[in-house]
């Protein structure tokens, strides 16, 4: 059994944990190379703001005191991502990040009873510990507990905690009532094609003829009806939501302390990674690197590192995925630990021509965008090194783009001693 | 007539780790343990000590002075562990009216409360609706030569 663990509105609530006033407001996470919302509270999400918005577009919510907006602080979201990560770590027989905010876990050998207190006991304790909330959706395949998940983030009778056995009326139940759209793999296109041929749930898909699928689509199409099946057919890599994250990673035949294969293979990961984005039209505004260690060998030391690298501004561009990659790399990389995995996650993806709307809108031109990128970068830098507050921004430069001159990205509360929370004694 | 011998799996058998080789070197060829052995390489680490679930484990800055009597000052750093279960006497980090604040739990003539340690700052009763546990602090650090 798979069980999918998501955390709700992922980089909101890393921003919640060390920030309590922001619980139940309206709060957007904007991408500091372009500017756009990239991730949204669901009051934010009540207010009809989408995805993707372009910051200014909201402004006067913003101006207002109705919403408020961090630039993001991918420092912190990485760090709470490898706390929920290694929580599971300790409480299930193996986790395979799918995303920043998504991980499978394997639940094999419980009984219906066990599994369920399983999920539950994942679904409080994963907040309790690193204080952020999560969806707990558990199915025999990845593609099922993905629908578990949503179930359990959407549905009013599954409160956080979903589990589909394939064969069971409830399953039949709830996938009656899934649109076909809504499934792993099925993008748009597919969506319409199903459609015309009165595939309009994930039960009809399911209850479609597998092969005559697989011809007229193509052979995902057919394991993604063997998944809704019960059948786990699916690998991890086969898997992804192509608008929202594209992930990339291999176990190595060997394991290996040297940082040679391991640049070698980040670079595979990368590049295919960057063939993925244009393939699909994308541009990614971060990266994430992860490396595992073998968790099957206690005997050895244990050491498994991740990191979110931003991009200088989105791209598909190979140079610049390679380039935030092998930074990434660098950073965490220790010798004398034996890796058994590594992969690469693109992060925050964009559409390329809204890309090109959402540049035309803020009115700046590309070189004035880079001086304000490389005036924070600078301005970071000396403050970590001399001391908090050794450079400050004076009167914000008259032109400079709104989203740059309101940005405030939170304290790194767990990156770095000068920007901790702060705990009252009064 | 044989005497089958049914063996019936434990109904709650007790997980036991699987056996695993030690990567130990051992000093000396005749396989006895070598006295070395008990001066194996060491270093102190104050992670290990103080940081139990790396996981469920915060710092916090300490602003104020309302804890001084516990020897909490003004500028000292908490190790706040989210994964213990709070316990009456433990120092604690909790969301009081809007606000992270630094408390002992206790309890008065039975009640529980939030109290300071400074008699400047009276004791605050706990209502479900304004008082939310954040974390246990397991240590307090006090730096005196700060960087």
């Amino acid at each position: 059994m798979f069980g999918l663990i998501d955390g709700n509105n992922f980089y909101v609530s890393c921003e919640r944990v060390f920030n309590p006033k922001l619980n139940g407001r309206a709060v957007g996470i904007m991408s500091n190379n372009d500017g756009c919302i990239v991730a949204r509270s669901n009051e934010l999400k009540a207010l009809g703001v989408e995805m993707g918005t372009p910051a200014h577009h909201v402004r006067h919510l913003v101006d207002r005191g109705e919403v408020i907006l961090y630039s993001s602080n991918y420092e912190l979201y990485g760090d709470m991502s490898h706390r929920v990560q290694a929580t599971l770590e300790q409480e299930t027989a193996g986790v395979e990040p799918y995303s920043i905010d998504e991980m499978f876990v394997r639940m094999d050998g419980f009984t219906p009873e066990g599994l369920l207190e399983h999920a539950n006991s994942l679904h409080w304790k994963i907040p309790r510990y690193t204080g952020i909330p999560v969806c707990v959706g558990v199915a025999a395949t990845h593609t099922l507990a993905k629908l578990a998940n949503r179930i359990a983030k959407k549905h009013p009778g599954y409160p956080g905690v979903c589990i589909l056995h394939a064969e069971s009326d409830e399953a039949k139940h709830l996938l009656q009532q899934i649109d076909v759209g809504d499934i792993w793999g099925i993008g748009r296109r597919l969506n319409e094609r199903l459609q015309i041929l009165g595939i309009k749930t994930a039960w009809d898909l399911r209850e479609a003829d597998a092969k005559r699928l697989r011809r007229k689509f193509s052979v995902n199409m057919e394991r993604t009806v063997l998944e809704l099946r019960g059948i786990s057919c699916l690998e991890m890599n086969d898997l992804h939501e192509p608008k929202k994250r594209i992930m990339t990673s291999r176990s190595f035949g060997r394991p290996t302390p040297h940082l040679h294969d391991l640049q070698g293979a980040i670079r595979q990961h990368a590049q295919r990674g960057a063939e993925k984005l244009r393939e699909q039209q994308s541009l990614a505004r971060a990266v994430l690197v992860f490396l595992k260690t073998d968790r099957f060998r206690p005997d050895l030391p244990q050491y498994s590192p991740s990191l979110v690298v931003e991009m200088e501004r989105p791209s598909q561009d190979t140079r610049d995925i390679l380039h935030a990659a092998q930074e990434a790399l660098r950073k965490i990389y220790r010798p004398k630990y034996s890796y058994k995995k590594a992969g690469v996650m693109m992060l925050d993806l964009t559409d390329e021509n809204r890309q090109q709307l959402s540049l035309m809108d803020t009115p700046q031109t590309e070189e004035e965008r880079q001086r304000s990128h490389k005036l924070m970068a600078t301005m970071d830098a000396l403050n970590e090194k001399m001391g908090k507050g050794t450079v400050r921004l004076g009167l914000p430069e008259k032109n400079a783009p709104w989203h740059l001159r309101c940005a405030h990205r939170s304290p790194r509360y767990t990156t770095n001693w000068d920007e901790l929370m702060v705990a009252h004694a009064k | 007539m044989s005497h089958a011998i049914v063996l019936v799996p434990a109904p709650h058998p007790i997980g036991l780790p699987l056996p695993y080789p030690l990567a130990h070197g051992r000093a000396g060829i005749s396989g006895f343990p070598s006295p070395a052995q008990d001066y194996e390489e060491r270093t102190l680490d104050l992670n290990q000590r103080l940081v139990r679930h790396p996981t469920s484990t915060f710092f916090m800055k300490v602003e104020g002075d309302s804890m001084e009597g516990l020897g909490i000052r003004h500028g000292d750093l908490l190790v706040v562990d989210r994964a213990i279960e709070p316990r009456p006497g433990h120092v604690l980090v909790a969301l009081i009216e809007g606000e992270i604040t630094v408390k002992r739990y206790a309890t008065i003539d039975g009640e529980p409360c939030f109290c300071s340690a400074n008699p400047r700052y009276a004791p605050v009763p706990i209502t479900d609706r304004d008082c939310q546990v954040w974390g246990v602090v397991t240590a307090v650090i006090h730096e005196l030569l700060t960087r």
